[in-house]
């Protein structure tokens, strides 16, 4: 039994039959979380505190006779869902201090199957990102390599459960925020169908878009995570109110008979050659595993980048005008209320926050909603239907989840250079489908000395999470790409 | 590519966000590198396609017209927040001027 390394599976198997206690798990890694966090700036806040008093519950109802899915394990979760009593920032000054009132439907799903609750993360400022440089707080490091960035923008979700500080984490994916963070991070980040997860309680970026999703150290935790979290809510319309299929019971070790896409469009002659070979590699893996590759095409994949900073940003500019200075956040005085406004959002937003406002805004404003939102909703709309064309030749679309590894802190200052880094993830993201990054082996990029992480990302139909996390399963015990990376010190110890 | 497209002072009051002549300086060809990059989006053809108001298909949501009291905040917790608050209200600066 070792708390700290263990599977959230073997976690909860041992809680429940009372080889371990979950008090004594708690006693573990908080210290361990507060050392290892010391170094990657992965937690905006620890909360120990609440971890101790879910792990008397727990272990309360244990010995009263229940038996919980996620019995003891310690799990993270991203600063822009809240939970009761624990300050929630977004990453956002403008927040700075924000004491959550109650607690989101996912976290609370966590919570009642038994999950302790080690600390909330550290992200993008509202999850704009794809980095986690804009967090207007720490800087979360990369635990493969601590002067590269974690990807973003669910930064400290992917860098707490890599540097084993947390066994699962929750982030929150509106345009590859769980998958690309995840590739660099040589984890599991598995977003759902839209609407699977309950957004009650997170804080909105970008509403038609936004969904929660776990990140694990195996696709047998996020399955197991995955299952807890998602179904109905009525607390969220948009939540979907279809049987949730159990994932965890349903991961396979063959891919016999499964037809995997490769897209023509995301072709790899733009990657660099170790990257490539990499990718290469891993369809080759695929095929081996008795996977049947076939070609197919998205023609409209290339406008994903461009419909999404047209939708993002005016979705983004639409929820952010709640943050005004009067009911919860900061003020800054002015001598009208119109100043207090203006002076407010000045003071609380950070510089990607406020473009993508001004983005948004413009796109939303008089004379351009036809030319700029409607024919993104447009251009959405044709991006699904290649999707739906593309899968009635195939089963799941493989792809890279990231062109390159973690970069250098600092090395894409210009905005659009940045947003290049979801050109993988963004198509998936406005069909809706459930995709995700699965570490798929290393390379050591030309201006490092040290492997980093690549991610796989796998895309399949709406609704068939089940067939997608067997897929992933099979992969990943065939290849075992995330073991045979070795960790930094901190984060073995 | 004129960096002057967006009328960013005009956009920002929209916004309700003070700009810095630095912001401003800033953002202007920011947000002209990327409006060209959108601008590709002329060329697909949407002719005859409609919006996407929803990628999950779903009908109208309703729910039975019952309380629910634990997911409703109490006085004292929606104020908890404010950064200005007197009695049971949420304080703000003068909102409609003096008559003269």
């Amino acid at each position: 039994m070792d708390p700290i390394h263990d599977s959230a599976r073997a976690i909860a198997r041992d809680v429940n039959a009372r080889a371990v206690s979950a008090a004594e798990i708690a006693e573990t890694l908080i210290p361990r979380a507060a050392r290892v966090d010391a170094e990657l700036g992965a937690y905006r806040e620890l909360t120990p505190e609440l971890m101790r008093a879910q792990a008397r519950r727990v272990d309360q109802r244990i010995a009263d006779g229940d038996r919980l899915a996620l019995a003891g394990v310690p799990v993270a979760i991203k600063d822009n869902m809240c939970l009761i009593g624990t300050h929630t920032t977004a990453g956002s000054k403008i927040l700075e201090g924000f004491t959550a009132p109650y607690t989101a439907t996912a976290v609370q799903r966590l919570l009642d199957a038994g999950a302790l609750p080690i600390g909330k993360t550290n992200l993008d400022e509202f999850a704009m990102g794809s980095s986690g440089e804009n967090s207007a707080f720490e800087k979360t490091k990369n635990p493969y390599d601590l002067e590269r960035v974690p990807g973003g923008s669910s930064a400290g979700s992917a860098a707490s459960v890599a540097g084993y500080a947390a066994t699962v984490s929750l982030g929150s994916d509106t345009g590859g925020s769980i998958r690309e963070p995840a590739a660099f991070c040589n984890v599991v980040g598995f977003k759902p169908t839209y609407g699977r997860v309950s957004r009650y309680g997170l804080i909105a970026f970008a509403s038609s878009l936004d969904q929660i999703g776990p990140f694990a150290r195996s696709v047998e935790d996020a399955a197991l995570t995955y299952d807890t979290i998602a179904g109905k809510d009525p607390l969220d319309a948009t939540s979907i109110d279809r049987a949730v299929e159990a994932t965890a019971d349903g991961l396979r070790d063959d891919l016999r008979g499964v037809r995997v896409g490769l897209v023509k469009e995301f072709a790899l002659d733009a990657l660099d050659a170790a990257t490539r070979a990499c990718y290469e590699s891993a369809y080759a893996d695929l095929e081996r595993l008795g996977a049947e590759l076939v070609d197919v095409t998205l023609p409209t994949a290339e406008y994903g980048l461009a419909t999404y900073y047209l939708i993002a940003p005016a979705e983004c500019s639409s929820n952010l005008a709640r943050f005004d200075g009067v009911r919860y956040g900061l003020r800054v005085d002015g001598a009208d209320v119109g100043e207090m406004y203006e002076r407010t959002r000045a003071a609380g937003f950070g510089p990607e926050v406020k473009r993508r406002i001004l983005i948004g805004t413009y796109a939303l404003s008089s004379g351009y909603y036809d030319a700029y939102y409607l024919k993104a909703q447009k251009a959405r709309t044709r991006i699904g239907e290649d999707f739906a064309r593309a899968f009635e030749r195939c089963d799941v679309i493989a792809s890279p989840a990231a062109s390159s590894p973690a970069f250098r802190f600092n090395a894409k200052s210009d905005p659009v250079t940045m947003y290049l880094m979801d050109y993988y993830t963004i198509p998936g993201s406005l069909a809706g489908l459930p995709s995700l990054s699965i570490p798929c082996g290393s390379v050591v990029p030309e201006d490092g000395t040290r492997a980093m992480p690549l991610g796989l990302q796998l895309t399949s139909p709406l609704f068939t999470e089940r067939a997608l996390l067997g897929v992933a399963h099979a992969y990943e015990r065939a290849t075992l790409h995330a073991e045979k990376l070795a960790l930094p010190e901190i984060c073995t110890t | 590519m004129p960096t002057d497209r967006i009328d960013i002072r005009h956009v920002a009051r929209l916004a309700r966000l003070a700009l810095t002549d630095a912001e401003i300086a800033t953002f202007a060809p920011q947000l002209g590198s990327l409006m060209t990059h959108v601008d590709a989006l002329a060329e697909l053809d949407t002719e005859r396609v409609p919006a996407t108001a929803q990628v999950v298909p779903s009908r109208n949501v309703q729910r039975d017209d019952v309380l629910r009291p634990e997911t409703i905040l109490s006085r004292e917790a929606a104020l908890a927040n404010a950064p200005q608050a007197q009695g049971a209200y949420f304080r703000v600066p003068r909102i409609i001027a003096e008559e003269g």
